[in-house]
């Protein structure tokens, strides 16, 4: 199980987390590996300047709602 | 720049202060023995008769300060010995009585307690008196005048009466703990316990402030927030906050949005229901009404059902809310909650805490607080939960039509409640709040003023997140 957790604090919320999580839901949707993939959201992560942070099991990215995509590319679907 | 609306909040502050300064430093114990001397140091008196009697009422303040009488089941604590026995006659004639020939004080008196001497002056029958109060609006001098305390003026659900001392006394079983008597006593004889000694061991020993901590510490912040500390802006409150040891300072609005959406789902499904987010009206609900008990809405209240989400998903963390109101404090030691909340605190602790760091919030940098909706924050006033809930009712395509009874202050609710209890009540939906205008009324604001509805309002237009649905997207991971 790939576990990828969002953040949802203040600052990233600002710069987009939403966006990174439905863009995320609904990649995942469409890749249909929702059994292999958990995805969840956390409170700050002490990394605010980094924002939007994600992290893959316990690796650290800093995602935007524009490279969202890509991010999916290289760091989840390689993984699954 | 003013920090408090009376000297009373001024003299609690600080105490506070020391009290937080020395629990800091680990000297509290040994030095607690000392804060009334520091706070009145010279040997003219201030407040009281003496400066013993001023240092005996302040290191009562001060074992309140550090959570008070362990035996006393009730976060609201009466200082016997500030009490200043104020009169409790009730409608009482005063000197301002001439005599007049019209006697209209007599004619409306409807229970003939009104009689005259010899120089045509009026006087009160106490055994026929009800206290109605129509002959002192109808004398031309006003010369008849109520005589009762402000701690039981200001106690609508009459819990407060007086003790064999005279002094106030506070019945355990029907207080609802607004705070509405520790705002209004202008001697400062009832006090709110605190917990900020708790608060500030919490933040010591987490992991910010402390090597071997393992813990997170999250601030969740009432929305009333924005009409607080206005000397500072909103940011450089968060920031200071984060100066404090939080890991985060989260929303409770965000709490308000979860909320919102099944309120008013269970609103739908029942039909009628009275709302849960204000612990002093549901207390009130099931010490008064326990037949209305079924229609309390079964949601968390929001401080509750967002730290209950942190705690979930969070491992290590730990959630001290921060807000208006006394009664949460009695809220998080409920068994359901109790769980999800490890302390409250008030602002007008929260202003100690910063000073006892040195902390001048007006020059910090500004960091950000952005988690809920416009709805989620303007539940800090009256009509905003209401707003909300129909809000609610929309986003998810909810076929039904809330008929609101807004309600704010303990009276305007126990009208609200006997009509329901009547069956007559014109409404589905009652929103109560136990503080006049919602929570930005709250007892543990430092200041109230004319503006902070619009403050309320201002803040939550500056949401990102302008709908319910938005704001709590993320929560549904």
């Amino acid at each position: 199980m790939l576990k990828i957790t969002v953040c949802i604090g203040s600052s990233c919320h600002i710069k987009g987390s939403r966006q990174v999580v439905e863009e995320l839901q609904s990649l995942i949707a469409e890749h249909n590996i929702g059994e292999k993939v958990e995805l969840g959201g956390t409170f700050c992560m002490g990394k605010c300047q980094l924002g939007v942070c994600v992290t893959v099991n316990d690796d650290f990215f800093s995602v935007t709602p524009d490279t969202v995509g890509d991010f999916f590319t290289k760091e989840v679907l390689s993984r699954v | 720049m003013r920090k408090f609306d009376t000297k009373v909040q001024y003299l609690k502050y600080k105490v506070l202060r020391e009290v937080a300064r020395l629990a800091w430093e680990d000297k509290l114990l040994e030095n607690l023995i000392d804060i009334p001397k520091t706070i009145v140091p010279g040997n003219e008196p201030t407040t009281r008769c003496c400066v013993y009697k001023e240092r005996a009422i302040l290191g009562e303040r001060v074992k309140i300060a550090m959570g008070g009488d362990k035996n006393n089941p009730n976060v609201i604590e009466v200082i016997e010995i500030a009490c200043d026995e104020c009169p409790v006659g009730g409608y009482e004639v005063t000197n301002a009585c001439r005599g007049c020939l019209a006697n209209r004080c007599e004619d409306v008196c409807k229970f003939g307690a009104i009689s005259f001497d010899h120089n045509h002056v009026a006087h009160i029958d106490k055994s026929k008196c009800k206290e109605c109060g129509a002959c002192a609006k109808v004398c031309p001098f006003t010369a008849i005048v109520s005589r009762k305390r402000p701690c039981q003026n200001a106690c609508k659900i009459k819990a407060i009466s007086m003790n064999e001392q005279k002094a106030a006394k506070i019945d355990n079983d029907k207080c609802i703990q607004c705070g509405a008597c520790v705002y209004q006593c202008p001697f400062g004889a009832i006090m709110d316990k605190s917990y900020m000694v708790n608060a500030i061991d919490i933040l010591k020993k987490s992991e910010r402030n402390s090597r071997s901590g393992n813990y997170r510490v999250y601030a969740v912040v009432a929305p009333s927030i924005s009409s607080q500390f206005s000397y500072a802006k909103l940011g450089q409150v968060v920031t200071g906050l984060k100066m404090l040891g939080f890991h985060d300072v989260i929303e409770a609005a965000l709490g308000a949005d979860m909320v919102a959406m099944s309120e008013a789902k269970e609103l739908s499904e029942k039909g009628l229901l009275t709302s849960s987010c204000c612990p002093a009206f549901v207390r009130y609900i099931k010490t008064a009404f326990p037949g209305l008990v079924d229609k309390i809405s079964h949601n968390m209240s929001p401080m509750a059902a967002l730290a209950k989400y942190i705690k979930e998903t969070t491992p290590n963390s730990k959630v001290i809310f921060i807000g208006p109101c006394t009664a949460k404090k009695a809220e998080a030691q409920l068994e359901s909650v109790k769980p999800y909340v490890d302390t409250v605190l008030t602002f007008e602790e929260l202003q100690a805490l910063f000073d006892s760091r040195d902390l001048d919030l007006a020059s910090l940098e500004e960091g950000v607080l952005d988690n809920a909706s416009y709805f989620g924050r303007i539940f800090a006033r009256s009509g905003g939960l209401t707003d909300a809930a129909a809000q609610a009712i929309k986003e998810q395509g909810i076929d039904f039509e809330v008929k609101p009874v807004v309600c704010d202050g303990i009276e305007a609710c126990r009208m609200a409640l006997l009509k329901l209890n009547k069956g007559v009540l014109d409404g589905n939906f009652i929103e109560g709040m136990a503080c006049i205008g919602g929570c930005i009324g709250g007892a543990g604001c430092l200041t109230h003023g004319e503006k902070n509805k619009a403050e309320v309002d201002k803040y939550g237009r500056e949401a990102l997140e302008k709908n319910i649905s938005d704001a709590i997207s993320i929560l549904k991971l």
